[in-house]
């Protein structure tokens, strides 16, 4: 099967006077379909910079993403974008918020409200259809942003550390409800992440990014059974990964 | 009860004030008593000449606001988008305001006639600059995530303008016309002043001719009265508008 997406040699040069600032150097990976990837690495390693690339934000400086076998230029529909923070409108309650994507392909709106209220459900947010972000929590927040990302059905899911900005408890329960979601709709993911037990109890594969410029360091099948649990982490397998994923980081 | 002390303030004030006016030497023309400009204006709605300049002025004042206002947001978001029409116009529009406008009221006068038109410019010029201002700082400070969102939706030029700028920019864009419209009240008298022969800037020039003292105070409190009505319906419109930004309190 071909995957649906591949990075071939990706490098990106940030100008900046002397030379620029090399963020990635020849990263070049592929995901298979339904596939979970965690992209984890040191801060400043080009996480971020990589998931841009991927998600069309950012041209690469050499180097090309080709996704659904198509070269990749500029942000495509099939690909849904979940940032560090939620960003959502302010000024559009929650089921607005994740009717933006339909609305903006110009579908029927009645049947955008109808998705939108189905996603929410998916999510765990039944009664909060009319609430403004001002009155819903981070971890609540976040959750109306995976809606959004999910609600025009795209075949691949783009997330930048989206549970960084939890507590511990909300994030733990988030990680479950991805999971959760992402089994139920066989999309493909690509997480990025700096929390190495995260990355091992989500992925199928863990993909370890170098110090600046970042390059795979480590391209890693996670062999754990589905679904994952928390009682996972106290096994010595999971033990084993989470340091060969570390000592790669280091 | 808190709501009432306002107008306790102003009772005891007036009552001081007719109580001085009535009891001292002081002659009608310097200080005439509430009573007298309460007689004053009952006798200028009565014959109808209150409501008669009123109108001319408000007339003016609503069509300077409006002008000042779309041709000052028009141009704020051509200069906020881009830098290049900033750096040509901003040293004048700078200049513009070191202009006082009661210096270039009378050529306004001289160029477009004592009628309504020169009142409505120079209306116009005084509201545009707050209002100008707003509309830069409103564009500019739309959150780059938040154009990351769009841009990651394929969001077109113009869904990015009516779905995101518009709303971003409209808090900073109203302060701007709130101070715009109390603006647009002085513009449009200041212009009376320098030619006219109908509204309430001529009917204080007037009263102040006759020694009608309380004919000058009956035109300056329909001024004031005017400005706040103003202010207020702008107010209530950001009230309606930006509901989502109020944090209700308890």
């Amino acid at each position: 099967m071909t995957p649906i997406l591949t990075a071939t040699d990706l490098s990106l040069v940030y100008p900046n006077g002397n030379g620029g600032l090399q963020a990635l150097d020849r990263v070049t990976f592929s995901a298979q379909r339904n596939e979970f990837l965690c992209v984890i690495g040191a801060s400043g390693s080009g996480k971020t910079t990589l998931l841009r690339l991927l998600g069309g934000l950012l041209n690469p400086t050499e180097g090309e993403v080709q996704f659904e076998g198509e070269r990749m230029i500029g942000p495509r529909r099939r690909i849904g974008f979940v940032f560090q923070a939620a960003n959502l409108m302010p000024w559009r309650s929650a089921l607005e918020n994740v009717k933006l994507p339909l609305e903006l392909q110009g579908t029927n709106s009645g049947a955008n409200s109808r998705r939108a209220a189905e996603l929410l459900k998916l999510v765990g947010l039944v009664d909060f259809e009319n609430t403004l972000p001002r009155d819903l929590s981070g971890g609540m927040a976040q959750r109306v942003a995976i809606a959004r990302a999910l609600v025009h059905e795209p075949d691949l899911l783009l997330l930048d550390e989206p549970f960084g900005s939890l507590d511990a408890l909300t994030r733990e329960r988030m990680i479950f409800e991805l999971l959760r979601i992402w089994q139920m709709r066989k999309v493909t993911i690509l997480m990025v992440t700096h929390s190495i037990w995260e990355a091992v109890l989500m992925a199928d594969r863990v993909l370890v990014l170098s110090q600046r410029p970042g390059s795979i360091r480590l391209d890693l099948e996670m062999p754990l059974s589905r679904p994952r649990s928390l009682d996972m982490m106290h096994t010595p397998e999971f033990g084993k990964l989470v340091d060969q994923v570390r000592s790669a980081i280091e | 009860m808190t709501a009432l002390l306002p107008l306790v303030a102003i009772g005891v004030a007036l009552l001081f004030w007719e109580g001085v006016a009535r009891w001292s030497e002081i002659p009608l023309f310097i200080l005439p008593p509430p009573s007298a400009i309460g007689e004053r204006l009952a006798r200028s709605i009565a014959d109808g000449s209150l409501q008669r300049h009123t109108l001319v002025t408000l007339s003016e004042v609503l069509a300077g606001l409006a002008l000042g206002a779309v041709s000052a947001s028009l141009l704020g978001y051509g200069l906020a988008k881009s830098s290049t029409l900033e750096h040509a116009l901003s040293p004048y529009i700078v200049a513009s305001q070191s202009i006082p406008i009661v210096a270039i009221a009378p050529l306004l006068v001289i160029w477009f006639g004592p009628g309504r038109l020169s009142k409505v410019l120079i209306s116009a010029l005084i509201v545009f600059f707050p209002v100008l201002i707003n509309t830069i700082v409103g564009v500019r400070t739309v959150p780059t995530e938040l154009y990351d969102v769009m841009r990651s939706l394929r969001a077109t030029k113009a869904q990015i303008f009516r779905k995101l700028e518009v709303p971003a920019a409209t808090p900073v864009l109203l302060g701007g016309l709130k101070i715009g419209a109390t603006l647009s009240v002085i513009g449009a008298v200041v212009g009376e002043f320098v030619g006219s022969d109908q509204g309430l800037g001529f009917l204080i020039n007037v009263g102040n001719g006759l020694y009608d003292t309380p004919l000058v105070f009956v035109a300056v409190i329909t001024l004031v009265a005017m400005a706040l009505v103003l202010y207020g319906l702008v107010a209530m419109l950001e009230r309606k508008v930006l509901a989502w930004r109020i944090v209700e309190v308890g």
